[in-house]
């Protein structure tokens, strides 16, 4: 992996581009959002269960520090091991030392978005130890060698062909043009990982504070697998996925069920409370539990932007959002992709190392609208904009910013006063004029203008303004 | 019944005969109408694209000038402006904007109470939905992001549209999808923008409206600016002008 610097403009572009992405984009967000619709739209009391979710969330961040303790507690006394990791190094050293310990020279994985923020398999590998996706979007990922564009379906930017040809190559096997076929072909390919491996490494949508347990939601059986047929287990999990009580569970279930693929409930849904007891058939015999930080108690120390740390990662947000429609989510340039990427992307990673994705967004809330938990996603966007101008004032280098910064003040001192707002407008009119078409609009206008109407007409400033006019239709009477 | 125009600056400057009409329907309902001179811009462009101080100091300017205008103004005194996206300006992110300055927070609670978008004023404040105008046409309805999530107008526009005689109201698929307009964002990503923009085009296309109607200008100039530009043959029109339309002539 590594990712040094979003580029959101440069490789929107691209995706813009890539006729099949857009196909598949439209295809699978259409598709998601109409089952969300449809799963919500049966629940009589929906929006009653959307604003409980947020007030759980909302109070358990408020006392994380109280319920990760409690989650430490909990988990130790079921018989696991829990460890703390401030950011990605940490974590991936405590997970390599416990395979090395455990003399681990493969491991399997189940689908989990935090161990694509550490990035987890290069730090497995390069320790020489192997891992493999067994999620089957997961697993066509990485035979391709790419990073997830969707937080719950990795491989949409992928189309069925795409697959054909690349279980072909990476296999030599004849193309298969069924998804059965291929499906087959992968789980036969899995079936043998999961008997060999050393380590199961999972991720986890819920850590249960009062009892300990983990939750893991999945529609292939490959977590349950991955979970429970190697000895060893080692779960990472986001110490914002904590929530206070067993009872709250159901809640978050149907939340992030209806919400993620529009199902009433996922296929499986695993609940491990410590490794294997006596009396238990299967199951691993070490269990570990990774807090992961990672950046997360920088967003928690920030009371404006706290509500980031609500996400229960369904992805209603991504199939809701236009622009992640448009440009996928390879975009984002970083784990996290859409409306959600936008907001932790910078967070986590430095608002820095993602200063454009703030700004990847019209606004439009659309949003805001389907998130199961209510993240005021545009208020923030707002925040978070507010503080990339406010560190670009630090480091005045980047040309962009100053022409911005200098543009605003400007303006700001045209539209403090009335006389030069009238003046400008007046210079504006004039000044236009050359650029003036038939119908009256502009066609074309020099940079930055440009960016407007290299394919789109500009309104062309009015001759007389409202305010001249209003002299006039102050006389007149209705 | 008084009402102040918040006119917002891209109407003033690109768009006056929106202002017109709005002030002919106004009117009409037996409004009694008046313009503060003094104002300007709301600051939302500022605000939007993270430059709080600046927009602070535009904003602070533009509640003083509608302070002042509404001092000592009846209870029957409302600002009314021909945007969804500027009225949000007042009666959301001055909140946001203000949230540790109270005096300044007071005068913009009290300014944003008294603060309707047009449609909602016309239906919530004067109770019409007729407002006499004729206007032969289909239309579809492009629901303006901030008007319809912020200020939760979602029927007052419709409503308005089936008051007017001669009209069909005919929904676009994907009606309250963005046009990928977004203020600033349509020039810092024109590309995303414009693939917004794209399939927004599509669904009014598919319509077979004749016509579409929105209840804010920054929409419509994005719309209306690749009709035009494709010299695809489908009127855009800002609902005032509508409502203010005698058989297809605004008044």
């Amino acid at each position: 992996m590594g990712f040094e610097k979003v580029r959101f403009e440069k490789d929107s572009a691209r995706a813009l581009e890539d006729k099949k992405l857009q196909h598949a984009l439209v295809n699978v967000t259409n598709r998601f959002r109409s089952a969300r619709n449809k799963a919500s739209g049966e629940v009589a009391d929906w929006e009653t269960l959307r604003a409980r979710g947020r007030d759980i969330k909302k109070e358990t961040i408020a006392n994380l520090d109280k319920y990760l303790c409690e989650l430490e507690e909990s988990v130790r006394r079921a018989g696991g091991h829990v460890h703390w990791a401030g950011d990605a190094d940490e974590a991936c050293r405590i997970i390599v030392d416990i395979a090395i310990r455990n003399d681990v020279k493969s491991a399997v994985k189940s689908k989990s978005m935090a161990t694509e923020e550490i990035e987890l398999n290069a730090n497995l590998e390069r320790a020489g130890i192997r891992a493999v996706e067994t999620d089957l979007g997961e697993y066509i990922i990485q035979l391709a060698g790419e990073h997830p564009s969707h937080i719950i379906a990795p491989a949409i930017h992928k189309t069925k062909d795409d697959i054909s040809k690349l279980f072909s190559e990476k296999f030599g096997i004849p193309y298969l043009s069924e998804p059965e076929e291929l499906t087959k072909v992968a789980r036969e390919k899995l079936r043998g990982e999961f008997l060999n491996a050393g380590m199961g490494i999972s991720g986890a949508n819920f850590g249960v504070a009062d009892t300990g347990t983990i939750v893991i939601v999945e529609n292939e059986g490959n977590a349950r697998l991955t979970t429970t047929v190697p000895p060893v287990h080692v779960a990472l999990m986001g110490i914002e996925k904590t929530i206070p009580r067993y009872e709250d569970l159901s809640l978050f279930l149907t939340l992030l069920a209806r919400s993620a693929t529009g199902q009433k409930s996922s296929t499986y849904v695993s609940f491990i409370t410590g490794p294997r007891r006596e009396t238990d058939i299967d199951g691993p015999e070490e269990f570990h539990l990774v807090l992961l930080d990672n950046g997360r108690s920088r967003i928690l120390a920030s009371e404006e932007t706290r509500e980031s740390l609500y996400c229960i990662r369904c992805g209603a947000c991504l199939n809701n959002c236009p622009v992640y429609r448009q440009v996928g989510g390879h975009s984002y340039g970083w784990v996290y992709s859409g409306p959600i990427g936008a907001i932790i992307n910078p967070q986590l990673m430095g608002i820095d190392s993602a200063p454009e994705l703030p700004f990847a967004s019209s606004l439009c809330g659309a949003c805001r609208d389907v998130c199961p938990v209510k993240i005021d996603f545009p208020r923030v966007l707002l925040e978070l904009r507010h503080k990339v101008v406010e560190s670009k004032k630090e480091n005045y280098g980047a040309g962009g910013a100053m022409i911005e910064k200098i543009s605003v003040r400007l303006w700001r001192y045209i539209v403090t006063s009335k006389n030069f707002y009238n003046l400008t407008s007046k210079i504006s009119y004039y000044l236009q004029l050359p650029w003036r078409s038939g119908n009256g609009s502009l066609r074309s206008l020099p940079f930055p203008f440009s960016k407007w109407t290299d394919e789109r007409d500009f309104p062309a400033i009015a001759k007389t303004s409202f305010r001249e006019r209003w002299k006039k239709i102050k006389q007149e009477t209705g | 019944m008084k009402a102040y125009l918040f006119i917002t600056c891209l109407v003033d400057t690109f768009f006056p005969q929106v202002g017109e009409n709005m002030v002919t329907v106004l009117r009409r309902l037996g409004v009694d109408v008046e313009f503060p001179e003094d104002q300007t811009c709301c600051g939302q462009p500022a605000f939007n694209s993270g430059h709080r101080e600046d927009a602070r100091a535009v904003a602070e300017r533009f509640l003083s000038v509608f302070d002042k205008a509404l001092d000592g103004s009846g209870e029957d005194s409302y600002i009314v402006c021909p945007s969804g996206s500027c009225a949000t300006m007042l009666k959301v992110f001055y909140k946001e904007l203000f949230h540790n300055t109270p005096v300044l927070l007071d005068k913009a609670h009290n300014i944003s109470g008294r603060t309707y978008e047009f449609t909602e004023f016309l239906v919530k404040i004067l109770k019409k939905t007729d407002v006499g105008a004729r206007y032969k046409g289909v239309v579809t309805y492009h629901d303006s992001c901030h008007l319809l999530r912020e200020l939760g107008v979602r029927d007052e526009p419709r409503k308005l549209i089936e008051g007017v005689e001669g009209t069909e109201l005919r929904e676009m698929e994907m009606h309250d999808s963005c046009c990928g307009f977004g203020g600033t964002f349509s020039i810092k990503f024109p590309r995303v923008s414009v693939s917004m923009l794209d399939e927004k085009i599509e669904c009014i296309l598919n319509s077979g409206a004749d016509t579409v109607v929105s209840s804010d200008m920054g929409c419509l100039m994005n719309i209306g600016g690749a009709l035009s530009r494709r010299k695809i043959p489908v009127r855009v029109m800002h609902i005032a002008e509508l409502l203010a339309s005698r058989n297809n002539e605004s008044e």
